[in-house]
C-alpha cells in the first residue's frame, strides 16, 4: 500500500520523493562564525523550504507527529509549504507549538520527529526541523499573526517561570480564555531560552519576538519574582485568587565535581559562564557592567559532553580563547550533545580530548587557575544508565594548561519552591513528583513540568510537559474535579 | 521598576534607601537581602536588606559606595528608579532564645546587623551589641541600635568617637570579663568575621557570620556565589548567607570576592571619568588617566 493519499497536492510519486535529496541548510562558514555570535544556520529560503517539503511521503500514519512531544500535526503543515501557503502552515504548527521558532532551531529533532521519519529507512530523513523553522521565521518577518478570539472563563492561572515549559503552558491557556500570567525570577523572561543557549544557536530576538506575541493574545509577565521567596505559591492561590498555579521552575544548581580546586578563580559552573555571557552581556564590558575573565589568547576547557557543555566552550571560542577544549570522560558514541552540534563545533576548531577527566584543578599560587590534572580513562563494564563505566588508566596522569575552567556535568533540584510549598511532593532527588500524563502534582490545583520535574532534559520535552498540563489544567478548572 | 521613596547619606558615602517594593516588605524577615540592577547595562549586585514596612510596602537598604555600581546607587534621589530588586533572597536569620546574644557590627555591616540585633531582643534575648567604625562619621544606626540592646559599644580605627580600637577588642573584653555569650552574630568586612571566629572558636562560642560573595542570579542558579564550609561546597545564596562561622573558609572567599578586582577598577575609574566631566569640581584629568590605562 502506498502510504501517499490519493487527494495529494504534492505533484511528485512516491519513489521520486525519495530521490530529492534532503536540502542542505545554509551555514555561515566555521572559520568566520567562530569569532562571532551570529547564528550559525541561516535558515531555508522559499525555494529551499518547497523542495525540501515535497519529500514528505505524506504517510497515512505519520510516526512525525506520534513522535513529537507536543504532537505537531507534521504532515498537514508540510503539505501547506507544497501549496506556497506559509502563513498556513505557521498557524497549523501553532495549533500544538507556542514557540515554533525556538524548537525548529534548538529541538533535537533526530531523537523526535525525524527519528521515526520513514524516509529515513532507506535516505535522509525529512528536514522537519528546518521547516518549521523557516515557516516561524517567515510568519515573523511577514508580521502577520492571526489572533484567535475566545470567551474569557474568568479563571486565573499562575505559571511559576518563563522558561520553554511555563510558556507553552501559558500560551495554551490563554488561547482558552484563562487569565494567564507568568512570573519569573530574573530580570528577563524566557528561562533557559535567554541565560542558557547562546544567540549563535538562539537569537534572542526570536525570543523577544515570541514573547510579544504571547503579550498580544493577553498573557501578562512579572519579572523579579522569585516564588517561594518573593511570594509562595499558597499565597498565589489564598491571597491572589489563582485557581490554579504551574511550577515550571527548571534546572536547578548545578553540580560541581568535588575535586581540589573548584574554588579557584577560573573555574565556572556552566551556567554561571553562560548567565555572564547571555544574560549579563559580560562579554561587552564595561558597555556592560558585569564583568567575566578575558578570555582572549587565554585555553579553555569545559568540562561534560552535553549540550550546555558545547554551548559553554562554542562561546569561549567565540570570546576570544586561543585554545578550546571539551574533556568528557567517555567516547563519542555516549555524548549526549546533538550530532549536529557536535559537527558544528568540530568545525570550528574545538578540540575533543575524550576519554579523559580532571582530578584536580592546578592553582598558580594566587588562587587561579593554571591547569586541569587529568587521567585518561578506558571503558569498561556498562554502569547502572547502561553506558559504559569509564575506568582511569594506570599512569596516564597529565596537565593540560588552563586558564578557565567550565563545568557542565548536570544540575540537581533547586529546592526553592518546594521547601515552601507544604505537601508537595518530591521525589529522592529532590525534583517535584508529578503525573506523567497530567503533571498534576501531590497538591490540589498545583501542576509541575520540565526540568523541576525529571531533571536536566531538552527544550522541546518541558514544552511537552507544558503542553500536557495545559490541558490537564483546562480540565480542573472546567469541570473541578481533581 | 521600583520607585525610591526615600534617599538619605546617614553618613559620608553611606546612603539610605526606602524603595517602593511591595512584595518584598511583606515577606522580608531578619538576615535576607535583595538582589538589585540600577539600569539596563548594570550588574545584579546583592545588598541586605536593613528592614521593611509591609503596611507602606516599602523596604529600606544602606549601601556603602565602593565601586561604580554602588556608587551610582547613591547619586540617585527619591523619585528616582532602579530597574530590577528581586528578594528577599536567602535564608532568614535563626532566631531564638539562647539567653545573650552578641551583635557584632563592622562598617556599613551594621546597618545589616540591626534587623537581626532587634529580632534577638524581640525572642527574649539579652541583647549586647558591638560596632565599629573607621572614625566618627562613619558610626552608623547608634540611635536605633541602642534602643533594641542592653548594652552597645562603640568602637572608631581612629579613636574620634567612643573608645579607639576595634570591635574585636570589645568582645576579647566581654570574654575576658566572664560573660556567657550563647551565639555571637558577627556581619561586617571579611578581615573582621574572620577575626571574630578565630577568637570565639578558641572560646568555643557559636558563632554566625553573613557573607556577602558575587552573586548573580541569587537563586542557586549559577554556583557563582559558591563558599567552602567544612570543605563542601554551599551556596551563600540558598545555602546561606549566614554560616558557622567557624566552618567558613576564609581564605577561599577573600580569593573569590577579588575574582574581578582589575575589572572593578577599570570600571570605578571610567564611572569617575565620566561624572568629572559633568562635574568640574572633581578631578577630572586623574579619573580619565586611570580608565585610558586600563583599556584593552
Amino acid at each position: 500500500m502506498s502510504p501517499v493519499a490519493k487527494q495529494s497536492i504534492n505533484p511528485l510519486s512516491p519513489k521520486e520523493r525519495i530521490k530529492v535529496p534532503r536540502q542542505l541548510m545554509p551555514e555561515q562558514p566555521a572559520d568566520e562564525r567562530n569569532k562571532n555570535f551570529e547564528e550559525v544556520n541561516l535558515g531555508y529560503g522559499p525555494e529551499l523550504a518547497r523542495q525540501e517539503a515535497l519529500r514528505c511521503l505524506e504517510c497515512a500514519k505519520p510516526t512525525c507527529t506520534d513522535n513529537c512531544p507536543v504532537g505537531v500535526k507534521v504532515k498537514e503543515f508540510v503539505e501547506l509549504i507544497v501549496a506556497g501557503d506559509f502563513l498556513g502552515a505557521a498557524a497549523k504548527i501553532r495549533e500544538d507549538n507556542v514557540l515554533p521558532a525556538v524548537t525548529g532551531r534548538v529541538c533535537p529533532q533526530e531523537d523526535h520527529c525525524e527519528g521515526k521519519c520513514l524516509l529515513s529507512r532507506k535516505v535522509k530523513p525529512l528536514g522537519i526541523g528546518y521547516l518549521e523553522r523557516f515557516v516561524a521565521d517567515y510568519e515573523q518577518r511577514m508580521g502577520n499573526h492571526v489572533l484567535p478570539t475566545v470567551a474569557p472563563t474568568g479563571k486565573k492561572v499562575a505559571v511559576v517561570g518563563s522558561g520553554p515549559s511555563g510558556l507553552t503552558v501559558a500560551g495554551d491557556l490563554i488561547q482558552k480564555g484563562h487569565k494567564v500570567r507568568v512570573f519569573e525570577a530574573l530580570h528577563e523572561l524566557g528561562g533557559v531560552l535567554v541565560y542558557g543557549i547562546p544567540e549563535f544557536r538562539l537569537p534572542k530576538q526570536i525570543i523577544r519576538e515570541q514573547l510579544d506575541y504571547m503579550r498580544e493574545l493577553g498573557v501578562e509577565f512579572e519579572t523579579d519574582v522569585v516564588v517561594g521567596r518573593t511570594v509562595t505559591i499558597d499565597e498565589l492561590i489564598e491571597e491572589e485568587g489563582y485557581d490554579a498555579v504551574y511550577i515550571g521552575t527548571g534546572a536547578g544548581l548545578p553540580q560541581f565535581m568535588g575535586i581540589p580546586g573548584e574554588h579557584l578563580n577560573g573555574v565556572y559552573s556552566a551556567n554561571e559562564f553562560l548567565t555572564r555571557i547571555n544574560l549579563m552581556k559580560a562579554y561587552k564590558f564595561p558597555t556592560y557592567d558585569e564583568p567575566m575573565v578575558d578570555l582572549h589568547g587565554k585555553d579553555v576547557a569545559v568540562i561534560g559532553g552535553g549540550n550546555t557543555a558545547l554551548d559553554a566552550i562554542r562561546s569561549a571560542l567565540r570570546l576570544g580563547a586561543r585554545k578550546a577544549y571539551v574533556i568528557y570522560r567517555r567516547s563519542d558514541t555516549e555524548m549526549p550533545a546533538r550530532a549536529e552540534e557536535v559537527h558544528h563545533a568540530r568545525q570550528e576548531g574545538i578540540d575533543f580530548q575524550m576519554l579523559t577527566a580532571p582530578v584536580e584543578f592546578v592553582s598558580d599560587g594566587n588562587g587561579w587557575l593554571t591547569a586541569a590534572r587529568c587521567v585518561r580513562m578506558e571503558l569498561g563494564e556498562p554502569d547502572s544508565s547502561g553506558r559504559r563505566r569509564p575506568v582511569p588508566i594506570k599512569g596516564s596522569k597529565f596537565d593540560l594548561p588552563l586558564s578557565v575552567a567550565v563545568m557542565a556535568i548536570g544540575t540537581t533540584a533547586n529546592p526553592i519552591v518546594q521547601s515552601t510549598t507544604p505537601g508537595l511532593g518530591t521525589d529522592k532527588r529532590g525534583y517535584i513528583q508529578a503525573n506523567s500524563e497530567t503533571q498534576r502534582t501531590t497538591r490540589r490545583g498545583i501542576f509541575a513540568g520540565g526540568d523541576i520535574v525529571t531533571g536536566a532534559a531538552t527544550v522541546i520535552l518541558a514544552m511537552g510537559a507544558g503542553r500536557r498540563a495545559a490541558g490537564s489544567i483546562h480540565d480542573y478548572l472546567t469541570t473541578g474535579q481533581w | 521598576m521600583f520607585k525610591i521613596i526615600e534617599a538619605q547619606f546617614i553618613a559620608p558615602g553611606i546612603k539610605r534607601f526606602i524603595l517602593d517594593a511591595p512584595r518584598i516588605s511583606r515577606k522580608q524577615k531578619p538576615g535576607q537581602f535583595v538582589i538589585l540592577r540600577i539600569y539596563e547595562q548594570g550588574e545584579r549586585i546583592p545588598v541586605t536588606i536593613e528592614n521593611s514596612d509591609p503596611a507602606l510596602g516599602t523596604i529600606s537598604i544602606v549601601v556603602q559606595s565602593a565601586g561604580k555600581t554602588t556608587r551610582l546607587l547613591n547619586s540617585l534621589n527619591p523619585g528616582d528608579y532602579i530597574l530590577d530588586v528581586v528578594g528577599p533572597l536567602g535564608k532568614p536569620s535563626k532566631i531564638e532564645k539562647l539567653g545573650t546574644v552578641v551583635v557584632v557590627g563592622g562598617g556599613v555591616g551594621t546597618a545589616m546587623a540591626y534587623p537581626s540585633a532587634a529580632a534577638f531582643k524581640r525572642a527574649g534575648n539579652r541583647v549586647i551589641t558591638i560596632i565599629g567604625a573607621r572614625n566618627k562619621d562613619l558610626v552608623i544606626l547608634e540611635q536605633e541600635l541602642r534602643s533594641v540592646s542592653d548594652a552597645l559599644m562603640i568602637t572608631t580605627d581612629d579613636g574620634s568617637y567612643a573608645d579607639k580600637g576595634f570591635v574585636i577588642d570589645k568582645l576579647r573584653q566581654l570574654i575576658e570579663n566572664g560573660t556567657r555569650i550563647d551565639l555571637v552574630l558577627a556581619i561586617g568586612p571579611i578581615v573582621m568575621m574572620r577575626a571574630v571566629a578565630e577568637l570565639t572558636r578558641e572560646e568555643n562560642i557559636r558563632t554566625v557570620v553573613s557573607l556577602n560573595p558575587i552573586m548573580i542570579d541569587g537563586t542557586g542558579m549559577c554556583g557563582g556565589c559558591r563558599v567552602l564550609i567544612d570543605g563542601k561546597s554551599e551556596f551563600a545564596c540558598v545555602d546561606g548567607p549566614e554560616f558557622d562561622a567557624h566552618k567558613v573558609n576564609f581564605e577561599v572567599l577573600v580569593q573569590r570576592n577579588g575574582m574581578y578586582r582589575d575589572a572593578e577598577q577599570r570600571s570605578l575609574a571610567a564611572y569617575q571619568c565620566q561624572t568629572a566631566k559633568k562635574t568640574p569640581v572633581h578631578d577630572e584629568d586623574e579619573h580619565c588617566a586611570v580608565a585610558q590605562r586600563s583599556e584593552r
